[in-house]
């Protein structure tokens, strides 16, 4: 982790993240949110690039960028008459506040912290990650596979209209 | 200056207090899925760079831990939507302030 480049891209991808974060706050149409998201997803990417996990920048471009934007998408085009006003309720001042302390509190931590940093850590290719997932953590991902099946059979039901159900009752 | 540990935690600390300030006030039901995938992401973050950076069991945990968390997310976002859409149909809105009904 040294260079010139490193530190930045790491700057660029910073103010990158923070304005897409505070533009998902700020903007007063949920369109323009689920945009400035989708920027804030692509900039994760870049950060896990930066932090040498390859697979998983890969992963976050295809599952978050792909996957779950798209989703929040369609529940935006799905609820038309909702309306695409991206308000705040009356709680937006004591949240901020709440999160202002909390933020006050971590980065005090992080600050005080006198953390233990491998100053040479190996690099982890694709190949280890499979293969730490398919020996030590084979049950959680058998587990989350079930995860996905229920998910994904939850969501369809949820979904279904009454005349739907209707007709498959007949 | 070369970012070290500290500058990614303090990014994912950031990120993640936004997160939370979205979620615990955005009026829009999807307004409030959008703060937690913004929470879920620098939590990611966190791990990560603690993997790339910390002692201890290697990076390979941190990245796999990283791995299920995508998973979760994706669930989650998945029945939210689900039930936003689900909730829309019945009320004609997605307001968190008006849903204030246990029945449909």
């Amino acid at each position: 982790m040294e260079g010139f480049g490193v530190s930045l891209a790491f700057w660029i991808l910073t103010g990158v993240t923070l304005v897409a974060a505070l533009g998902v706050l700020a903007s007063r149409n949920l369109l323009h949110a689920v945009l400035f998201l989708i920027l804030l997803f692509v900039g994760m990417a870049g950060y896990f690039v930066l932090l040498s996990a390859d697979f998983l920048a890969m992963a976050q471009v295809i599952i978050y960028v792909g996957a779950i934007a798209v989703l929040v998408l369609f529940a935006v085009l799905l609820t038309p008459r909702a309306g695409r006003n991206n308000g705040e309720t009356r709680m937006f001042l004591p949240a901020l506040l709440l999160c202002g302390t909390l933020l006050a509190i971590i980065l005090f931590v992080i600050t005080d912290t006198n953390w233990a940093v491998a100053d040479e850590s190996p690099s982890v290719t694709a190949a280890d990650l499979g293969e730490a997932l398919l020996s030590r953590w084979v049950l959680p991902f058998e587990l989350a596979s079930v995860l996905l099946t229920v998910a994904l059979v939850g969501s369809i039901m949820l979904v279904r209209s009454r005349e739907e159900e209707a007709e498959d009752a007949v | 200056m070369t970012p070290g540990l500290e500058h990614f935690l303090t990014v994912g600390a950031i990120l993640f207090c936004l997160g939370l300030t979205i979620a615990l006030s955005k009026r829009n039901a999807i307004g409030v899925l959008m703060g937690i995938e913004i929470m879920l992401n620098a939590v990611n973050l966190t791990l990560l760079s603690f993997a790339r950076f910390g002692v201890g069991h290697g990076p390979v945990t941190g990245q796999a831990f990283v791995v299920f968390i995508i998973t979760v997310a994706a669930a989650e976002a998945a029945v939210a939507l689900a039930l936003a859409v689900s909730v829309y149909r019945n009320r004609d809105t997605i307001d968190v302030d008006k849903m204030n009904l246990l029945r449909s």
